[in-house]
């Protein structure tokens, strides 16, 4: 898919940047954010329309995408699912619920790794990554699929009928 | 809580004393300004924008409201920072990046009770004298930043926000501004170099002390989301009435958050310092699993040092000493600092004896090795090292020595580092070790001494859970 | 500014003693300044402080503070408060002094504190140092001897990094040697405005790298590696040419133009491996061009000319120095003065242009000129002026406008009224626009130089001058700095210093004056020339000084002085 950014798309983002009058750098993030939404992931294009907008050394925007992991670098499927993996989740059946997730859609994550976190089914319909705490410690396990959220899943299949 | 109903299964414990959370799965309850102003809603704006700024700054002083972040700071105080005689722009963040594992609360404030946030917020920025705010939100709570945003259009509808604010000539915007996944962004200074569009590395104090030379090098006052409430119902109810709730020096109500091995897990508002710990656990969040016996609490957090069960802590000085047991200790600041750990964002993680204090700890590192920043040597080096070691602890390849080792890790970070992380990835290590090192020790095989040996990264290693 | 009056000074312990120091100083300077050095990486006195290596760890302590209703403590004999010393320490790079303060740079804390980074650094280092370039100046090395355990408890699998990478032309990049001082990033940010350089990925997982097509290819790139404490950076140029210990260090000046950048120059068997910056914060603070450092390699050309050389039957053949100096003797002595035009060059020392004022003067000549050298200023370190000694042209030569007259001189020489041509360190046909023909014209023509070119291969008697790395002087910069320029390596072959060859043809035209050594033309030179008077040698020193005002600045210095004054950064 060419990397073409839609009018309206530059518009809400135009209007984003007006929230920091002080520095457009700062506006780094929720550029990004609309780009994530819009096409799923950001790649090298975005990297560079980014930096083109702001007026930034690409490599400054890079360094930005990378550090977060909220910044997919690589196209995740149709649902992204996060699975929390952090003590109270792990401790409620979080990982046996990514185990579960995984074998019900077929992904393969023995390839996961600091730097491919995610791991895409093969129809690519659904894609997941373990994230860290996301603050809902008091009824694990929990898991966001795309925005959603969910608490207290405790079975994988009743998640993912929600997301044919 | 007369008149108001409750949604089954959520209505709060008898023990609670609801403010902040007043209107937290309440029946009828909606995130619209309309249901807000109907219970009285922005009123005390309208009261704060007819006082002087010195004096709600009292008010809050008097409070001694202390920061529900974790850090437990006066928060009157804080606002008193700004360099007098200062000419620059004022900017306040509200941080809403939750994110220290065992915390849940400030996510309820932004999902269901938006208004109460930013007529707190509002409430500051006048105080403080800041023109410009951002609400930084975790990139995990996207609802939370839509239903913010929606309350910021509804504010600036009916005059609350803008130019000239209910004609009193103050000026605020507020913007919400969304994380991306990364714990350090709620250390503030990372925060601010987030929000300044750069990699959140944490920056060193001195020089850089936020209120002094935070966002854009300008005086920056950053509240944790609980804290802003509070201010709204000190001026509601007066500085000096608001700390009658609570006990001395630990004032108000606060938050607690609940998780891990009790029946009834959740999130309890009560009066700081009025229950135990044993009331929490055992009243609060109907005890423990059937069969089970409490092995451990994590009080204040996950960067909270861990309590043993059967310790003993002596709190006070001379003839106030006490002796108190895991049971006995108040849920306030200080005693929980006396008691070696720290109440810190009121996330109390409870592990019964069916756990494996190697997992637990190693489940720990994992989050710290991943969240470092990498910026400063002790943490970018040290985090990922301690998680090697429980990684081999937890896949029986390790010695007892590396025990030491671990230890001897989490030392040459605590203390050295440009930020609070430093302490927040080694003190779990250090208690952890100095209070469990029997079992860790277990989990080791002296014959592995010297052996250069790695770890798979776990899965789901369930069975030495 | 004024000098600090007494309230500006604070009292600082630093290991037990007591010293003075101005409010606001650094603690790491102010160690520095009493010789106790606080062993750092990330912290550079030009660039801002992120104190993120926490190898600059020290114990301090203040004045204890009573308790409410207890007594003040009480100052000693020497008038200071006792110290309370305060478990956490701090890191000196970018705390300042308090009075009644003390430091540590001993003891349990701040062993312990370098113990543990040093520890913490080595833990994912590849440990190469037997094929690493920075071998012998790393500081990893250095700290780990005199701060580190001598040995590790890291027992996991090392963090893989990427290695060999290419970050631009002349700077290649090991990201597992890597210690993330972010030194070169700072200096691309703040003083290269070039921000080509950044983190990606984060925690122990952070490397170094440049943008997927971008490069690191200002032209001050290499000072990059220069900063860089441990062996990430290095340069392509030196890479795998010469371990540093075997090499001599050199202080002298930069000569590719008239900023006169101070440089070090590493050689070994005569011949110079690398040329670093050397700091000079009235001339180029910490730093150098790329194209100057760089421009080295051709003194070891094939091209060098090596012996003098006579021209015979309109071939050139090698000759003596005497065979060779008595020819051209006796060519001028059959010529007037008028007859005659020297060319010498901006490139040459004080002394050198002194002894061709001599010879200017002894022959008579009608006509001595200079060729100019003109560029474009970068804004940064580089001068418009390529020459470097242009002001010393001026002030020893006489010259007011060097370089205005050099048509005339092409005019003469077309109109047959100049006959003969000195040439001194020039290459005329290449860089001042005289054609051959018009160099044909001439009955006799003279030329030094290091490297055979058209205009030697058109001379009569060709002498072969020593370049810069091979003579020594002095020279006076763009500012009007007068700065020392010193032998690295010895000429090749007969080579001579332009000095004394310009002496020696005084000699073979019978002015002899005894003059044997550089230092001996500077004394006749200071007491002949106002400006110089009274100045000695040794005065000059490895970082010269001021002698004239020329109201030109350096806007990198200019601009740094600006970050000083705000505070940004140590200076």
């Amino acid at each position: 898919m060419p990397f073409t950014v839609p009018a309206e798309l530059e518009a809400e983002i135009d209007e984003r940047i007006t929230h920091y009058p002080v520095s457009k750098r700062s506006a780094v993030l929720p550029v990004l954010h609309h780009l994530q939404h819009h096409f799923g992931y950001i790649g090298e294009e975005a990297v560079e329309w980014t930096a083109a907008k702001l007026g930034l050394e690409p490599i400054k925007v890079l360094e930005v995408v990378t550090f977060y992991p909220g910044f997919r670098q690589e196209a995740p499927g149709k649902y992204h699912i996060r699975v929390c993996r952090t003590l109270s989740c792990a401790m409620a059946g979080s990982y046996e619920l990514m185990e579960s997730i995984c074998e019900k859609t077929g992904i393969d994550r023995s390839g996961v790794n600091h730097h491919h976190p995610i791991a895409v089914s093969l129809d690519g319909k659904y894609s997941i990554e373990f994230a860290e705490c996301l603050a809902s410690c008091g009824f694990g396990p929990v898991c966001m699929v795309n925005d959603d959220f969910h608490e207290s899943v405790a079975d994988a299949d009743a998640l993912l009928k929600q997301y044919p | 809580m007369s008149g108001i109903t409750y949604q089954r299964g959520r209505e709060p414990h008898p023990k609670e004393h609801r403010v902040v959370f007043r209107n937290v799965d309440r029946v009828g309850w909606d995130t619209g300004i309309d249901t807000f102003l109907k219970e009285g809603g922005y009123e005390q704006l309208k009261k704060a924008l007819g006082m002087e700024r010195s004096a709600i700054i009292d008010e809050v002083k008097k409070a001694g409201l202390r920061g529900r972040g974790g850090a437990g700071f006066p928060c009157g105080v804080k606002w008193t920072f700004i360099p007098p005689g200062n000419t620059k722009p004022v900017y306040l963040i509200c941080n809403a990046d939750e994110s220290e594992p065992g915390t849940f609360k400030d996510r309820y404030i932004l999902h269901q009770d938006p208004h109460q946030l930013l007529e707190g917020m509002i409430i500051a920025c006048f105080a403080v004298g800041a023109k410009l705010a951002y609400i930084y939100i975790r990139e995990e709570f996207p609802e939370a930043a839509q239903i913010v945003e929606k309350a910021i259009a509804e504010a600036h509808a009916k005059g609350f926000l803008g130019k000239d604010i209910l004609g009193s000539g103050f000026d605020l915007e507020i913007y919400v501004h969304r994380g991306a996944g990364a714990y350090i962004c709620g250390e503030e200074t990372g925060l601010i170099e987030s929000l300044e569009g750069k990699r959140p590395y944490p920056r060193i104090k001195p020089p850089y002390f936020p209120a002094a030379m935070g966002l854009y090098l300008c005086p920056t006052i950053v509240n944790n989301v609980e804290t802003l409430c509070h201010v709204k119902h000190i001026l509601e109810m007066g500085g000096e009435a608001w700390a009658q709730t609570g006990t001395k020096n630990n004032t108000g109500t606060r938050i607690l958050c609940v998780s891990g091995d009790v029946k009834k897990p959740g999130y309890f508002e009560v009066e700081v310092g009025k229950v135990t710990m044993g009331e929490v656990i055992n009243d609060m969040c109907g005890g423990l699993k059937d069969g089970r016996k409490l092995k451990a609490v994590i009080p204040g957090g996950s960067s909270a040092k861990v309590l043993r069960a059967d310790e003993t802590f002596t709190v006070g000085r001379g003839d106030d000493a006490r002796q108190l047991t895991i049971r006995d200790i108040p849920m306030d600041f200080d005693t929980m600092a006396a008691c070696g750990s720290m109440a810190g964002s009121g996330g109390v993680i409870v592990i019964d004896d069916s756990r494996s204090i190697s997992w637990v700890l190693n489940n720990l590192n994992n989050f710290y090795a991943h969240e470092s920043c990498g910026q400063c040597t002790p943490c970018r080096e040290g985090s990922l090292w301690m998680k090697k070691i429980t990684d081999r602890v937890v896949a029986g390849k390790a010695s007892p020595a590396d025990i030491d080792t671990l230890y001897g890790v989490a030392k040459n970070i605590d203390g050295r580092t440009i930020c609070a992380f430093g302490e927040a990835c080694s003190w779990p290590t250090e208690s952890f070790v100095e209070k469990f090192r029997d079992e860790l020790v277990a989990d080791t095989k002296p014959e592995l001494e010297g052996a250069l040996v790695s770890a798979e990264p776990l899965t789901a290693a369930a069975g030495l859970r | 500014m004024s000098e600090p009056t007494k309230t500006d000074l604070v009292d600082v312990q630093i290991d037990g003693v007591w010293h003075q120091f101005p409010k606001g100083t650094r603690l790491i300077e102010a160690c520095r300044q009493v010789g106790v050095e606080v062993p750092h990486y990330c912290y550079h006195p030009k660039l801002t402080s992120p104190g993120n290596c926490r190898m600059c760890l020290v114990e301090t302590g203040m004045p204890p503070r009573p308790m409410p209703g207890a007594e003040p403590p009480q100052p000693d004999e020497s008038g200071h408060l006792p110290i309370s010393w305060i478990p956490r320490p701090v890191i000196a790079c970018a705390n300042t002094v308090a009075p009644n303060m003390g430091v540590r740079t001993t003891g349990p804390i701040t062993e312990g504190c370098r113990q543990g980074v040093m520890e913490l650094l080595l833990a994912n280092h590849p440990l190469d140092c037997p094929i690493c370039d920075q071998a012998g100046e790393c500081t990893l090395q250095e700290y780990s001897v005199e701060h580190g355990k001598g040995e590790s408890r890291f027992r996991e699998q090392k963090v893989k990094k990427p290695k060999n990478v290419e970050v631009g032309p002349r700077v290649r990049l090991d990201d597992e040697r890597c210690i993330m001082c972010s030194r070169c990033i700072r200096f691309t940010d703040e003083i290269a405005d070039d921000p080509v350089l950044g983190f990606t990925d984060r925690g122990s997982h952070t490397v170094l790298a440049v943008y997927p097509g971008r490069e690191l290819a200002n032209n001050y790139s290499l000072n990059t590696v220069d900063i860089c404490p441990v062996g990430a950076l290095t340069s392509n140029d030196f890479r795998f040419q010469m371990r540093v210990w075997f090499m001599r260090e050199t202080q002298t000046i930069d000569t590719n133009c008239a900023t006169g950048c101070n440089i070090t120059v590493f050689s070994r068997q005569n011949r110079i491996y690398r040329i670093v910056p050397r700091q000079n914060n009235d001339v180029n603070s910490d730093w150098m061009p790329d194209s100057h450092r760089l421009n080295f390699h051709w003194i070891d050309s094939e091209a060098r000319l090596t012996d003098p050389m006579l021209k015979v039957d309109g071939v050139h053949r090698t000759a003596t120095w005497n065979e060779a100096l008595s020819v051209a003797a006796e060519r001028l002595a059959s010529l007037s003065g008028s007859e005659i035009a020297v060319i010498a060059s901006a490139r040459m020392t004080n002394e050198e242009l002194f002894m061709t004022s001599r010879l200017v003067k002894l022959l008579g000549a009608g006509h001595v000129e200079t060729v100019p050298r003109q560029g474009e200023a970068d804004g940064y370190l580089v001068s418009a002026d390529r020459n470097p000694n242009t002001n010393g042209v001026k002030l020893v030569l006489g010259l007011e406008n060097p370089g205005s007259t050099l048509d005339r001189v092409k005019s003469g020489i077309e109109q047959g009224r100049i006959k003969a041509l000195i040439v001194l360190q020039e290459n005329l046909v290449d860089d001042a626009g005289f054609s051959p023909e018009l160099l044909g014209k001439l009955d006799f023509l003279l030329a030094t130089y290091p490297i055979a070119n058209p205009t030697t291969g058109l001379a009569d008697v060709v002498l072969p001058g020593a370049c810069w790395a091979e003579k020594s002087g002095t020279m006076i910069n763009v500012t009007g700095r007068l700065q020392r320029l010193n032998k690295a390596v010895d000429g090749p072959g007969q080579t001579r210093e332009p000095w004394e060859i310009v002496r020696d043809l005084v000699h073979a035209l019978g002015g002899g004056n005894g003059i044997y050594s550089v230092t001996e033309v500077f004394k006749q030179l200071a007491a002949e020339v106002p400006e110089f008077k009274g100045l000695s040698w040794g005065q000059i020193g490895d970082l010269g000084l001021p002698l004239i005002e020329t109201g030109e600045t350096i806007p990198a210095l200019e601009r740094e002085k600006e970050r000083k004054a705000a505070g940004i950064i140590v200076g």
